[in-house]
């Protein structure tokens, strides 16, 4: 029960059932993962599709688990040798998923490549199961149809879960399992090639599914990079910048002694660190109680806002000017 | 906007996907193609016709009691000729080492290698050993998985020569 903190955050109830939920859900995959991974192997033989399918699945596996160890690390209270706090677990460990998936992208991109070079047939013959003998290309379709449907429904369940988190690990979980049937269905694809006779079918499939891995490993490294960059805050999906921002300016030009106001927050994964510059009127000292009711106000905004500095300055520092060299920047 | 890019482009992939699908089952159905075929159809030139095997001595499976120039003998070229017998073949035997006879099982020059190979073959990655047809304890009290190497990917003749062994009630 003491799962309801990020941090010396404390969660509000929706973001605790949504803790709650996105683990069970993430247990689940794992469960319905290690199942998928087991048969794959058993019926994989010397498919090329089927070994990519099967180091997908695998792959599958690191980010539910970076998620739940991640969640656990968050919880812990920011220390004197942590004065952050132990936020950034989740952007470490969504470092460690993307290079690994990028890493298997391009290891099975070159090996199916290789493999439609060099014109490999793939041998598929019989199994035997119980004094029953049929072709093994059947087992594997079955298989794969078996990993193709529950990664997606998965994947579904989770996306709202990560989005009310503000949690970028779970959320490129759920997005790689959304297309995770295309993987089935290329592999389903290559090995009715095998069957019909189109040696390089197979490859061809391992080639797509390596494909998507690569892609997958690309746009996760790119999101984990940015995050621990100190990008600018955004929305899970990384589309937008993160609307609470605009509404910490707002709230702080809401006051009459503040002249001008602008906000740098950093997204530590889940919870935002706010620094708040604002200019006072002219001939205006902030007081230290004008300077605690601001502060309170923006931790009273959203649960994600919780460590919060306000400093009053002369003027609004230029990097954090909406001017034109910032405006050229986010449109790279 | 970045999800509203990619929504079409997926459909195209499905799309397309789906496409391929149609028409490989189409060609199953349509030109009563069985699963698997051969790509190089070695099935189809060995019916009636005739089945070239390589031959690496290594009795009891296998023999040349009165030199490489006369006729194997052993259990595994007993089987053999019964397995060109169900397909009306002729056997043509060529004797030879086993890494020789793989090279031309690979160049398409053979269609069958036979010696005693076992599971642990490793010619895995030139051949398609088949399943294993028969179990025995060799010499050092350890199983042996006998198997026979096929050319690689032409499953057709890799699954009939399979379900030929298969049915031979052998120990396994």
């Amino acid at each position: 029960m003491t799962a309801a903190r990020f941090g010396h955050t404390e969660l509000p109830e929706e973001q605790q059932a949504a803790l709650r939920r996105g683990k069970r859900l993430t247990w689940l995959s794992i469960a319905f993962l290690a199942t998928a991974i087991t048969l794959m192997y058993l019926v994989m033989g010397s498919s090329q599709a089927m070994k990519a399918a099967w180091a997908e699945d695998l792959l599958s596996l690191i980010p539910p688990i970076a998620f739940l160890v991640a969640v656990r690390r968050a919880k812990r209270p920011p220390t004197p040798e942590h004065p952050y706090g132990y936020h950034r677990a989740v952007g470490a460990g969504h470092l460690v998923a993307a290079t690994a998936l990028l890493t298997m992208g391009l290891f099975l991109v070159w090996d199916s490549a290789s493999g439609l070079l060099k014109a490999e047939h793939p041998p598929v013959g019989l199994v035997e199961i119980g004094g029953w003998s049929l072709w093994s290309g059947w087992l594997m379709i079955a298989a794969l149809a078996y990993s193709a449907v529950p990664p997606v429904l998965l994947g579904r369940a989770k996306l709202p879960v990560a989005d009310t988190l503000h949690d970028r690990v779970l959320y490129a979980d759920a997005d790689m399992n959304k297309a995770d049937w295309m993987t089935a269905l290329g592999g389903i694809v290559g090995i009715l090639g095998i069957g019909v006779g189109l040696w390089w079918a197979d490859a061809a499939a391992a080639l797509f599914i390596a494909g998507g891995i690569l892609k997958d490993g690309w746009t996760n490294l790119r999101t984990a990079v940015g995050a621990l960059m100190d990008a600018r805050a955004e929305t899970v999906e990384g589309d937008d910048p993160h609307p609470l921002v605009g509404d910490i300016e707002d709230s702080l030009r809401t006051w009459g002694w503040v002249r001008d106001a602008r906000a740098r927050v950093r997204d530590q994964g889940h919870v935002f660190h706010v620094e708040a510059f604002v200019v006072p009127v002219a001939g205006h000292a902030a007081t230290l109680d004008e300077l605690r009711e601001l502060r309170e106000r923006l931790v009273e905004l959203d649960w994600k806002i919780d460590d919060v500095v306000v400093a009053p300055v002369e003027e609004i520092p230029p990097q954090l000017e909406p001017g034109e060299r910032a405006q050229e920047h986010t449109d790279v | 906007m970045e999800v509203a890019r990619r929504v079409p482009g997926r459909r195209a992939v499905v799309a397309a996907v789906v496409g391929v699908l149609v028409v490989l089952l189409a060609t199953v159905a349509g030109c009563s193609v069985t699963i698997p075929t051969d790509p190089d159809d070695t099935l189809t030139h060995v019916t009636g016709g005739t089945l070239r095997v390589g031959v690496s001595v290594n009795p009891p499976w296998t023999d040349f009691p009165d030199g490489t120039g006369s006729d194997p003998t052993g259990s595994e070229v007993a089987l053999v000729e019964e397995f060109a017998g169900t397909l009306d073949a002729e056997v043509e035997w060529t004797a030879g080492s086993e890494e020789a006879l793989v090279g031309q099982l690979e160049r398409g020059d053979l269609d069958l290698v036979i010696g005693g190979l076992t599971a642990r073959s490793p010619w895995s990655e030139k051949a398609a050993l088949t399943y294993r047809y028969m179990a025995v304890t060799g010499a050092d009290g350890q199983q042996e998985l006998h198997v026979m190497a096929a050319p690689m990917g032409e499953n057709a003749f890799l699954v009939a020569l399979e379900r030929f062994l298969l049915d031979q009630d052998l120990p396994r």
